[in-house]
């Protein structure tokens, strides 16, 4: 079993136009950088993001929003990008905005297996428009659909030949549920190893879940907000 | 006086129980950990994957990887647990998180509140707030009473798109402190130096004094 690939343009060097696509991380912190300078070498368009934000200008998605290559964006929180909210504005760029929790739980779905799920997020708002909703001991949920989702990229730090993943600290986020849910799952990861050298007890994804895996090159690994205290 | 914001998340900080899970949300609520009282012990949820979450790093220690849902670098403390998002809110919506807390636009008298968007103006989407008020068992909302134009932010029913309904359970504003209760809001405390009479001037919504009405201690 070898999933390896040379490097992020051929693990992406399929994906077309118009392709509804996962990108893991949570703001800047764990976002497949390799993987979507690649998508915008590559030049496709059309695309459908799903994604828990829409990065930053000139860094992260932003990039491929700079290059108008992202038809839609399914998100939970985008306020951090300026181009974001211009091409919203006039109309250019379509937009579902959904709870941050429910975005997580339907990627979770998808690699469950489950068509669907009743979640609570949402209710009796606009988020509810259209929605299904069934009443169990006396909560009212909605009913959401499992994501449909041609690739699905994510980044994690550590990954071997067969596709088993580990992630760091909170880079991890979205990253195994949208690992889960890809038709083709590609991962890149800080460091490539041999089967055998990850314990199998801290696996965070097997490597069912991933079809294609490389070692990406010169992560920048933005910091969005740098807090820090004095000693 | 009212309170200025700090005196704000000093009087939340009261509401921490000993052994709770708290998850704060940005703003205001945030400033809340830095008033922990002496000898509770709160485990502080980031619902961006983190259980035990610590200070700000010292200057040089930031580590990109390790992020608040707030996306300020942060550190762990002994005891904390990473997860991923789906268990991040499965553990809120499961009810493990005792308190949350959190800014709002509106607070309504039914306790509905309105926090994440203000058509064709502000449009950056609810992130985890909508998970959170309809899960958490307890919710404090801290917010100012009113907006810069002096109108009323404790309202009858919520003006901008709701966040979620009949949730709130107390809000802890610049001019009181109030319980959301079927008979409306019920103040319970008043900031030194303001008066019920400005208090009931302030509050579009269904408003009661508490017949033990009391003087913030912060």
């Amino acid at each position: 079993m070898n999933k390896v690939v040379a490097d992020a343009d051929e693990a992406v060097k399929d994906i077309p136009s118009g392709a509804t696509i996962m990108l893991g991380g949570f703001g800047l912190c764990g976002i497949p950088e390799n993987c979507i300078a690649a998508l915008v070498k590559k030049g496709i368009n059309n695309l459908t993001c799903i994604s828990n934000n829409a990065g930053v200008d000139g860094f992260g998605i932003g990039l491929l929003l700079e290059s108008k290559q992202v038809k839609k964006m399914i998100s939970s929180y985008v306020g951090e990008n300026a181009e974001f909210e211009r091409q919203l504005l006039s109309g250019e760029l379509e937009v579902e905005l959904v709870p941050q929790g429910t975005l997580a739980t339907r990627c979770m779905a998808t690699g469950y297996g489950m068509p669907a799920v009743y979640l609570l997020a949402g209710y009796g708002t606009e988020v509810a428009e259209g929605k299904e909703v069934r009443n169990f001991n006396g909560k009212n949920y909605l009913l959401e659909y499992a994501f449909d989702s041609d690739f699905a990229i994510v980044k994690a730090w550590k990954g071997d030949r067969t596709g088993n993943l580990i992630f760091r600290d909170t880079a991890r986020n979205f990253n195994p549920m949208m690992a889960m849910a890809g038709k083709i799952t590609i991962a890149e990861v800080e460091e490539l190893v041999e089967p055998g050298e990850l314990d199998p007890n801290n696996i965070h994804v097997p490597g069912i879940y991933v079809h294609r895996i490389f070692e990406g090159k010169n992560y920048e690994k933005r910091i969005e907000q740098r807090t820090t205290r004095r000693k | 006086m009212a309170l200025n914001k700090e005196q704000i998340a000093k009087r939340i900080a009261q509401e921490l129980k000993d052994g709770f899970y708290v998850n704060l949300g940005i703003g205001i609520p945030t400033l809340v950990a830095n008033y922990i009282p002496e000898g509770v012990d709160v485990v502080l949820q980031s619902e961006n994957g983190l259980l035990g979450m610590g200070p700000f790093p010292f200057e040089g220690e930031e580590d990109a990887d390790l992020i608040n849902a707030g996306k300020q670098t942060i550190t762990t403390i002994p005891g904390s647990a990473f997860f991923d998002s789906a268990m991040s809110f499965g553990m809120i919506r499961a009810g493990k998180v005792d308190l949350t807390v959190l800014g709002a636009m509106e607070v309504a008298d039914n306790g509905d509140i309105a926090n994440w968007k203000i058509p064709k103006k502000m449009v950056k989407g609810m992130g985890g707030a909508m998970d959170l008020v309809a899960a958490a068992k307890n919710i404090i909302v801290a917010m100012q009473h009113t907006n810069p134009k002096g109108e009323s932010k404790l309202l009858p029913a919520c003006t901008l798109p709701l966040t979620g309904v009949g949730c709130v359970k107390k809000i802890v504003s610049d001019l009181g402190v109030f319980d959301v209760t079927p008979d409306g809001f019920v103040c319970i405390e008043y900031a030194p130096g303001v008066t019920i009479e400005e208090i009931k001037a302030k509050t579009a919504g269904r408003l009661t004094i508490a017949p033990d009405v009391k003087e913030i201690a912060v």
